[in-house]
């Protein structure tokens, strides 16, 4: 078939051809969110076929892994499977481009997005992807009854009010702005400081607490937060916690009379329900009272729970926990309720809504996830690992270019052009396979330029040393192919087996890996050997008397 | 036409208990190194967190370090590397890493049992032996120069194993060519013979692939350093244990368990009868341009 000069030049000009069409820039459709609307809309980019890693591009990567620090989860393998998918609409709807959400191993999973320009909101988008539950909070203000105790177990361990005099007029500064501002259902309970003081002196926790407008929800100073951490993490504090009781942080920082406080809600132990059960959750507007409402579904199982639940619980507060925040200001339960339920949010923006619907459904996580790892790669030094990627690799083909030419000078130049297309082809390989080209990528490639030379260096060898044994050019030539052609195939092929087993076994960047080196290896056996020869019987062809050979 | 050691007739294997001193003392103070500090692992194997930063005016570490501790941060490394504004700050978890480290350990697994099944046993044992002294050096290495052992590392390490491993089947294939050929040599030369023989392709090949690792360790940033230096030095070390491993082992396995044609447990030093430099096997081009008298 390919005996022929050219039928052998045919098919190097239909790989050829391939392998340009393949490099072609092509118009892709991203669907972005509109910034100004927050709708999502679709737009067309021209871009090579290639897709750039994150390290060249820039975005951030994160590892998120199954929290097994609160106690064994069942089957994390099927938690971080489902985690995935929940992940990934999720990041599909906030409308990153081109997100890479993937399962590595058993219990973890990796978030890349790449070009991503806002990392704190990505990265916020993820982390709120975690467990979902919903608790009732302290009714009974059981925290606040054992707020004494613990300000005196403090005492006793020497701990004193933590800037007490600031604290101290914190308070009076407090309630001035609340009563000041005039809205009065501020103010339902009383402060715990206040309560603690007819006791002793203000303790060390409670002086950094302030009751909140709900039972079970106190302030706390925002720069007070990692002191007020600190008290409670302590064992003889926890100790003292009321039964069935937990403390859970807010997410939102609200502030007044120009301070800024943390809500910290006492609420259940015990979840009323837990993401598991909840099945789909939409923000809508309600068409009579033109309020945003999220409205959700819940699981059959589930909805029996919570209208028990519900039952019971009805004109308390319940906090929506994700990952041990307490979303927003929990939400009071009006009367019983089923399968759907639906959450008012008055006044507020409908995107705001959306986003806690996409907390709801994102929260449907059997398990609780951590972030293990995480990279931030500015696009700016994306753009230098580029250019220094490829400074590196012009001056690396360079000398490769040269030696090869100066050591076997014109076969070197042949070797050196089937070289150009062994990295068109190899590109191209890259392209069709889907292949994100990263900063190791790139290198690999430099270096498989170097590599990819051994077959031509294995056939020359030969060919000189047929020239030495007295052979004709011709012979030699056809010999050198021949008899250097078993070591380049044992070679290649255990190479390539190697590489083969690596993307079976492998994941994300060795399969990456793997695959590069499969390609390069399939190229540069089709540019080294076949190009080459092509080039050759051209060379001989044109030649036929030709003495010695320039190698 | 430029020639690198045409005709080269070097005694390699007479060396080789110097080459295992030499691989003993790269290797045992690098392990020993090894076990008692650990490896600089990156933070896909600790998990943690880092931050590729460029400023826009260069604020020096310590102003860096300090914004870092007011929020928290600490034991943060902070690395300034390229132009003056641009910093990367890790900060390690310490914990976690069983996954990278156990899919690293699941991978080594499969291949080295596709390896089992693809060779047969003696070569087995040999390519295992070649592979596990070529990691062991690396890790030496690494562990010298004290680089940062990321995923891209390991990639490193995987390419260099195929990479000597593709210089043993180039030594071994003109070994399997020789042996037919030269029917009155024992291995010992059979050995000398083929790695001389392969001596200027090894020269070519690791020359072109050194200039690209060279140009990477000089010119393609701090981020791909670490590869690129420990590719550099693979290519050292895969060459060496090519020679001074495989090559001995070869010979140690045919005089303990010899083959068909016994030779290897013939003599393990140059016959008295045939000495190596006889213008023998890579007979200098002769004029009447007879070939080699050996039967192919």
């Amino acid at each position: 078939m390919f005996y022929t000069v050219r039928s052998r030049l045919i098919t190097i000009g239909i790989v050829l051809a391939l392998s340009i069409w393949a490099l072609i820039p092509t118009n892709t459709t991203q669907r972005v969110r509109d910034a100004a609307t927050g709708r999502m809309k679709d737009t067309t980019i021209r871009r090579v076929p290639i897709n750039l890693g994150l390290d060249l591009q820039g975005g951030i990567h994160l590892a998120l892994e199954v929290d097994q620090s609160k106690g064994p989860v069942p089957d994390a393998a099927e938690a971080i499977r489902r985690a995935e998918r929940v992940v990934r609409t999720r990041i599909d709807e906030f409308g990153v481009t081109e997100p890479v959400v993937q399962v590595v191993g058993n219990n973890r999973l990796i978030v890349e997005l790449a070009g991503e320009k806002d990392p704190a909101r990505a990265k916020s988008v993820i982390q709120r992807t975690a467990y979902l539950e919903f608790r009732i909070t302290d009714m009974k203000n059981l925290f606040r009854d054992a707020l004494p105790e613990v300000d005196k177990a403090l005492r006793q361990a020497g701990i004193k009010p933590a800037g007490q005099a600031a604290a101290a007029a914190s308070v009076t500064q407090l309630f001035g702005a609340d009563t000041g501002a005039g809205k009065g259902r501020r103010a339902k309970g009383k402060p715990a400081a206040k309560d603690t003081s007819d006791v002793n002196a203000p303790g060390a926790l409670s002086s950094l607490l302030f009751q909140g407008q709900l039972p079970g929800e106190y302030l706390v100073p925002e720069e007070q937060v990692p002191v007020a951490e600190s008290l409670l993490a302590r064992p003889d504090v926890r100790r003292l916690m009321p039964r069935g009781i937990e403390l859970e942080w807010g997410n939102e920082v609200s502030s007044r009379a120009a301070r800024s406080y943390r809500a910290l809600y006492a609420v259940e132990d015990r979840p009323i329900i837990t993401g598991e059960e909840l099945q789909d959750a939409r923000a809508t507007r309600d068409p009579l009272t033109n309020q945003s409402v999220v409205n959700f579904v819940l699981s059959r199982r589930g909805g029996r729970i919570f209208e028990r639940e519900t039952g019971r619980h009805v004109q308390d507060y319940m906090a929506i926990i994700l990952d041990g925040r307490v979303q927003g200001q929990p939400p009071i339960i009006k009367g019983q309720i089923g399968q759907h339920g639906q959450i008012e949010l008055g006044a507020k923006p409908l995107q705001e809504a959306q986003d806690l619907a996409l907390v709801l459904k994102a929260g449907a996580l059997p398990a609780p996830l951590t972030i293990i790892e995480e990279r931030t790669i500015g696009p700016s030094l994306g753009k230098d690992s580029i250019t220094d990627g490829i400074h590196a690799g012009i001056v690396g083909v360079a000398l490769v270019i040269l030696i090869m030419v100066v050591y076997y000078r014109w076969s070197g130049a042949l070797a050196v052009s089937a070289l150009t297309l062994y990295v068109l082809f190899t590109l191209a390989g890259l392209a069709a396979f889907g292949f994100t080209l990263t900063l190791p990528g790139l290198a690999g490639l430099v270096l498989s330029v170097g590599i990819a030379v051994d077959a031509n260096v294995l056939i020359f060898e030969r060919i000189r040393e047929e020239l030495q044994h007295g052979k004709l050019v011709r012979t030699a030539v056809d010999e050198g192919f021949t008899h250097a052609m078993s070591a380049i195939i044992d070679s290649n092929v255990s190479t390539a087996l190697t590489a083969f087993i690596l993307y079976l076994v492998g994941t994300g960047p060795v399969q990456g890996f793997a695959i590069t080196l499969i390609i390069g290896i399939a190229a540069s056996m089709v540019t080294a050997i076949f190009v080459v020869r092509t080039f050759y019987m051209i060379w001989l062809e044109r030649r036929p008397d030709m003495a010695t050979l320039s190698v | 036409m430029i020639r690198l050691f045409a005709n080269a007739n070097y005694d390699f294997i007479k060396w080789r208990r110097w080459a295992y001193g030499l691989t003993a003392a790269i290797i045992i103070p690098g392990f020993a190194l090894f076990l008692v500090h650990g490896l600089n692992y990156s933070i896909e194997f600790t998990g943690g967190t880092l931050i590729q930063v460029q400023t826009t005016q260069p604020v020096g570490t310590d102003r860096l370090r300090a914004a870092l501790d007011a929020a928290g941060i600490r034991d943060a490394e902070i690395k300034q590397f390229g132009t003056p504004t641009d910093y990367v700050v890790t900060a390690r978890l310490g914990t976690g890493g069983v996954t990278a480290e156990g899919s690293t350990q699941a991978t080594a697994a499969a291949v080295d049992s596709a390896l089992a099944r693809g060779v047969g046993a003696g070569q087995y044992a040999i390519v295992r032996t070649e592979t596990f002294h070529d990691i062991l050096t690396t890790i030496a290495f690494i562990r010298y120069l004290d680089l940062e052992v990321s995923l891209v590392v390991v990639g490193a390490v995987l390419t260099m194993v195929g990479y000597s491993l593709n210089d043993t089947i180039i030594i071994f294939d003109r070994v399997r060519e020789n042996l037919r050929k030269y029917r009155r040599q024992n291995l010992y030369e059979i050995l000398n013979l083929s790695i001389n023989e392969t001596l200027p392709r090894s020269v070519l090949t690791h020359g072109t692939t050194m200039a690209t690792t060279l140009a990477l360790v000089l010119l393609a940033g701090e981020v791909l350093r670490p590869f690129a230096l420990v590719m550099t030095f693979a290519i050292f070390t895969g060459t060496f244990s090519s020679i001074y491993i495989a090559a001995p082992l070869l010979m140690y396995i045919e005089k303990r368990w010899p083959g068909q044609d016994a030779r290897g447990a013939r003599a393990f030093r140059p016959t008295g009868a045939v000495p190596l430099d006889a213008p023998r096997p890579p007979s200098p081009p002769a004029p009447g341009g007879s070939r080699s008298k050996a039967a192919v």
